[in-house]
């Protein structure tokens, strides 16, 4: 079937399952979104910057366990992407960008909103491709998408000509993908998880190490039964929160630079380390050398470049963190060495012990009754919510202390910038995940610095009736690097301090949405409940102790028992 | 330690700069470089070699193997290969060395490929150390202009 470029663009999207689409428009994909006046299958949100485009998918990619999808212009509208996209790439977040490029004729000449994304983006992106002939239009887009969601998702980009998809294209119906030089494998090495399961069955101290890649391959259900089955104690990477229950006993919360003191301690301490769909970034190991440094780690990840990358591993298991978690926990059901009750009995002293760190160094906070603690706020909002909304961060302390004190317990309830760290993210992530789950509480838990970075996106979430809410802990501080510079630069702070800061109540009145603000701890239960009941988009503005710091700190290069306590 | 690494991609543009671009963001070591097409018109087989330890060099052949243009990654210290170098050196060569010089090729097994009045271009192919022998041998004698290939490798027919 004969038909423009750019029609066979929506049809591939909607072909592909796209419902929602990010985006803003310019000169270079005019053409596209002419095109999409006529989808009815498609849903475009018109975001006020690009970078909010990407965050809004990323987010919405994520809640929906599918991929998000964005599409910006060429130059500007192009680069104002790389940010959302390197943080997608970092976190390993399924998606596909498109952008639009000058004609193909003019690529190279410096022309007018031309910019080489294909080579800004190659170090950030999964896969990107130039499509630079009519004919390759169609079979790029389905593997750009076939990349962004097999193996070990991530982002990617495909620039698009002007003239590409002004052009006549043929359009066929889809064929399943096969492509010379991807196979990503799915399924663990039988041996490799016999091997596994035997150690695992020895171990006396074993700690699961549970990252993003379990929330990722779905496999939470079957990482819980894996825990529950031979009695482990779990600790979550911020990517992984929510991939095993947060209120479980089992659970030992975060760990790492902001973890549980307890976490920290049993990882330091374990004989048997098995990292599952978690790739031993530094904000978990600290000092490398000190990072479980009695244990076996076994490993389990898609991407066999994760494996023995920082920490040497002892029993690698490339595969997908379903097929292969499901596989151990079938040796085990078949198992004759194996009884519930010999492994309850083998960790007893092991959980013991680590109750006993538990209540040595519970996390906690001071509580005052004049002043708002944002883990109070936190708190709150988990408690009024029933621990059941899905929550977005900005980065900082703010996603440091949503981290700590709002125990998920669903995966796909949690959005931040893990990897890349970047402030501005929670907001546009709030409205993808609010389009992805409309009938769902969704908070953005932000800081009055970060919120600052794309809060222009308000006119978006006005727009598309996101009944998104921000709570915003506002200490009038960009509060995390301000944590270091009273910890380790003689409490110089240079540069922290907002001095001119907005009403963020009347900011959002200026949009339309809804502004609350508390002051007294007593405000915020109201504030919230108030808040959650508006069908509008709400602000929140906590205003919270000034120089509340986030503990357990490990210093940057300190080992994970060195920890700051409260 | 040094390794040569032999990649097959596919011959697409870009491909090269995302191999390259690998070793630069990630910090690791490219001591030459050298690629051409293969006998299949798409396909291209770019010969590296590096330098690093046992993890460095884990890291790197994942690494490329993860990149979605790259077909097959060999690193050869892991089988029995031939490996050569080329250089073509523009040497002096006037009344009183040219016999020298013509001797010292005919050791190095070297062959002339252009002559003038007072020089020659000289082509060697060997390993690493041979072409620097040669060049060491010839430096004293005058070599006016160099250029040197990275590393090409293929790995030996099976012995049975």
């Amino acid at each position: 079937m004969k038909m423009k470029g750019s029609q066979a663009f929506v049809k591939c999207l909607e072909e592909q399952g796209v419902e929602v689409i990010f985006g803003f428009p310019g000169g270079a994909v005019i053409d596209l979104y002419d095109e999409l006046l006529n989808a009815d299958k498609l849903t475009h949100v018109l975001v006020r910057h690009e970078q909010a485009a990407v965050h809004a998918a990323d987010a919405y990619g994520r809640v929906k366990g599918e991929v998000g999808v964005a599409l910006v212009t060429s130059g500007p509208g192009a680069t104002n992407t790389v940010t959302g996209i390197a943080s997608a790439y970092c976190d390993s977040i399924p998606m596909v960008v498109f952008t639009g490029q000058v004609p193909t004729m003019l690529i190279g000449n410096d022309a007018f909103q031309e910019v080489d994304i294909v080579g800004i983006t190659r170090p950030v992106t999964k896969h990107n491709y130039l499509v630079k002939k009519p004919e390759d239009l169609i079979p790029t887009i389905r593997e750009a998408f076939h990349l962004a969601r097999s193996g070990r998702p991530g982002p990617v980009l495909v620039d698009l000509p002007k003239d590409v998809i002004g052009a006549m294209v043929s359009y066929t119906e889809p064929k399943p993908i096969k492509m010379r030089t991807y196979k990503p494998t799915y399924e663990p090495h039988p041996g490799q998880i016999e091997k596994a399961c035997k150690t695992i069955l020895k171990a006396r101290k074993p700690v699961l190490y549970v990252g993003g890649g379990v929330i990722n391959a779905n496999a939470s259900q079957a990482v819980t039964e894996l825990a529950k089955k031979l009695d482990i104690p779990v600790t979550m990477t911020l990517m992984g929160l929510g991939g095993f229950p947060g209120t479980d006993q089992l659970s030992m919360g975060m760990l790492g630079m902001h973890g549980t003191y307890y976490a920290n301690m049993a990882v330091a301490n374990c004989d048997l380390l098995i990292a599952v769909g978690a790739r031993f970034d530094d904000r978990v190991t600290g000092r490398i050398d000190a990072f479980a440094p009695n244990a076996k780690v076994i490993h389990v990840d898609i991407d066999p470049s994760s494996i023995s990358k920082n920490v040497r591993v002892d029993i690698p298991i490339v595969a997908d963190c379903l097929h292969a978690v499901t596989a151990m926990n079938t040796w085990f059901d078949g198992s004759k060495e194996f009884t519930k009750k010999a492994a309850k009995e083998q960790h007893k002293e092991w959980h013991k012990q680590i109750k006993e760190w538990k209540n040595r160094h519970p996390l906690g906070y001071v509580e005052e009754s004049d002043i708002i603690k944002p883990q109070f706020v936190v708190q709150k909002l988990h408690e009024l919510t029933k621990g059941d909304a899905i929550i977005t961060t900005e980065v900082g302390q703010n996603q440091m202390w949503a981290a700590q004190f709002y125990h998920f317990n669903k995966p796909r309830h949690f959005m931040t910038s893990g990897g890349l760290g970047v402030m501005g993210y929670g907001f546009p992530a709030a409205i993808g995940a609010q389009m992805a789950a409309p009938k769902q509480t969704v908070i953005d838990i932000a800081g009055d610095g970060s919120i600052q970075m794309n809060i222009q996106e308000l006119a978006t979430a006005r727009q598309y009736k996101c009944p998104v809410k921000i709570a915003i802990l506002n200490n009038n501080y960009l509060g995390m690097v301000r944590q270091w510079q009273e910890l380790f630069y003689d409490k110089k702070y240079a540069h922290t301090t907002l001095d001119v800061a907005p009403d963020f109540v009347k900011l959002a009145e200026a949009y339309g949405a809804v502004g609350l603000r508390a002051t007294k701890p007593s405000e915020v239960e109201p504030v919230i409940k108030e808040a959650l009941k508006t069908k509008n988009t709400v602000i929140m503005d906590f205003v919270i102790s000034r120089e509340e710091g986030v503990y357990p700190m490990v210093p940057a290069g300190k080992a994970t028992t060195e920890m700051l306590l409260v | 330690m040094k390794h040569t690494i032999s990649v097959l991609l596919q011959n697409k543009p870009g491909v090269l700069s995302r191999v390259t671009g690998l070793f630069s963001g990630r910090g690791f070591n490219i001591d030459s470089l050298s690629v051409a097409e293969t006998l299949e018109k798409d396909v291209s087989c770019l010969t590296l070699v590096t330098h690093g330890d046992e993890a460095i060099i884990e890291q790197i052949t994942k690494q490329l193997h993860k990149l979605i243009d790259v077909i097959k990654v060999t690193d050869m210290a892991e089988h029995d290969h031939v490996e050569r170098e080329m250089a073509i050196i523009r040497v002096k060569a006037e009344s009183n060395t040219r016999a020298e010089v013509l001797r010292v090729i005919d050791i190095f097994r070297g062959k002339v490929v252009d002559v003038s009045p007072k020089s020659y271009v000289v082509e060697v192919t060997g390993s690493k150390t041979k072409v620097q022998a040669i060049i060491d041998i010839l430096r004293p004698i005058g070599i006016q202009e160099i250029v040197r290939t990275g590393a090409i490798a293929i790995t030996r027919g099976k012995k049975f």
